[in-house]
């Protein structure tokens, strides 16, 4: 049975660490932000230039110039403070950051991540995402474990990179893994629940090793 | 006589710097700390074949958006464009150019650009179509990029207040790309939501200082919109 957008959002959230100055990408990384475990303190990063983002305002005290990254009115905390793009990204880049999740359209098992265009589609552009994925100390992707039916977690990315060996780990709706992004090659950490290994593997065009633990299970 | 670096309206602030094919900073992040009065007056000015940097490119009926309307633009540098479907009709038409910087490379070309370096290198887009072209250099055992700093004749930013010697601060995230815009232009040209008198700021807590400042104009009315509003109920204590 695969886990929910909930589920996986609370699976990711349990690589948070007291202390943790963390960015969260759009869609289900965001709702990331509501399962931080209780007794750590973690500060939320938007690269537009808030350090310390708050929870969604109250109906009524919208603010126009409180944005995350994601355009959405949010709110100010005792510790948030304001700098400048260059300096938020200085944060990114500076390797400040030490936790970032965010989607993906597709991981290889060599840690390479696309997911900022579709050749042959209108491209947005990738914002931020190239920063991010090059400068954080270490990248979570929560994504479906597959697109229309077609596997996600590939021998080698075929859309355009976002970035070359970037991605640390990987929570799917099925499953858990571990990418050696300097050595390559990923390991199945954690299944969900009724999910076998066969059943993953049909799913899944990456090679991964299992972990002893998971065997042992 | 002392330099005046007020002006009465947004028109008079941008007389005779403006011209066709001209590149121009626009600060802003979305619909955020955007001047929205100095794009209102590019449009009325009737320049063309305009190059802009910025983040965004506005809405259809919002920020940049207006000025694709009137088809003045020619070419974005930008790191994201999504909200804006005439941007997406110009372009698959060929009739606008884009070119994708990555956020942070983008402001820190914009930095660059406006603290006189003309390039530096970055892991951001190593191994991607970014750096495709590019100089790729290896330092302490890591693959860099190097990108350039960037520049422009003209930057129009939006700040909270000013004061009459071109100090600025900024409100909250309306912050964003504007201070380094302000750095990086031939002319900035600021509008502001107030004008303070000469020492009402506290010099430490100026964001950026007048030497980066040109020309500023007073808004009558500010008018901010949001992109996406977001709130939560209010649960009962």
């Amino acid at each position: 049975m695969a886990w929910t957008r909930e589920q996986m959002a609370a699976r990711a959230a349990q690589e948070l660490k007291d202390g943790f100055y963390v960015n969260l990408g759009i869609g289900i990384p965001t709702l990331v932000a509501n399962y931080i475990p209780e007794g750590i303190s973690v500060q939320l990063h938007s690269e537009n230039g808030m350090l310390g983002t708050g929870p969604f305002p109250f109906e009524g005290e919208e603010d126009a110039d409180v944005i995350n990254a994601g355009k959405q009115t949010v709110t100010e905390l005792p510790s948030t403070s304001y700098v400048d793009s260059a300096s938020s990204f200085a944060m990114v880049r500076g390797g400040h950051i030490n936790l970032s999740i965010l989607g993906a359209l597709q991981v290889a098992e060599n840690g390479d991540l696309a997911n900022w265009m579709i050749p042959g589609k209108m491209v947005k552009g990738m914002g931020g995402a190239m920063d991010l994925v090059a400068g954080v100390k270490r990248v979570v992707v929560l994504m479906e474990h597959t697109a229309g039916g077609k596997p996600k977690l590939l021998h080698r990315c075929t859309l355009p990179l976002t970035g070359a060996g970037v991605v640390d780990m990987v929570v799917t709706d099925l499953a858990v893994f571990d990418v050696d992004r300097r050595g390559g090659g990923m390991t199945l950490l954690e299944l969900a629940p009724w999910v076998t290994l066969a059943a993953l593997r049909a799913v899944t065009e990456a090679d991964f090793a299992v972990a002893p633990a998971l065997k042992a299970a | 006589m002392a330099v005046n670096k007020v002006y009465p309206d947004a028109v008079a602030a941008l007389a005779g710097v403006i011209r066709d094919g001209m590149t121009i900073m626009a600060g802003g992040f979305g619909l955020c700390g955007i001047p929205t009065v100095l794009i209102e007056a590019i449009r009325a000015s009737g320049a063309r074949d305009l190059t802009f940097v910025s983040n965004n490119a506005g809405v259809d009926d919002g920020g940049l958006g207006v000025l694709l309307q009137s088809r003045q633009v020619r070419k974005m540098i930008s790191s994201y464009v999504g909200e804006n479907k005439i941007f997406a009709e110009q372009y698959l038409a060929g009739e606008l150019e884009i070119e994708f910087n990555p956020q942070g490379t983008l402001a820190e070309r914009i930095r660059a650009g406006g603290a006189g370096i003309p390039a530096f290198f970055t892991k951001t887009g190593v191994g991607t179509v970014i750096a495709e072209g590019k100089e790729v250099r290896e330092f302490d055992g890591e693959k860099y990029v190097m990108e350039r700093g960037l520049r422009a004749e003209l930057a129009i930013i939006h700040a909270w207040k000013a004061d009459p010697e071109g100090n600025l601060v900024y409100r909250k995230t309306a912050r964003n790309f504007n201070p380094m815009m302000a750095t990086a232009a031939a002319v900035t040209v600021v509008e502001v939501e107030e004008l303070v008198p000469l020492g009402s700021f506290d010099p430490d807590h100026i964001v950026t200082p007048g030497i980066f400042v040109n020309r500023i104009v007073k808004l009558d009315s500010v008018v901010k919109r949001i992109e996406q509003r977001t709130v939560r109920k209010r649960v009962a204590a």
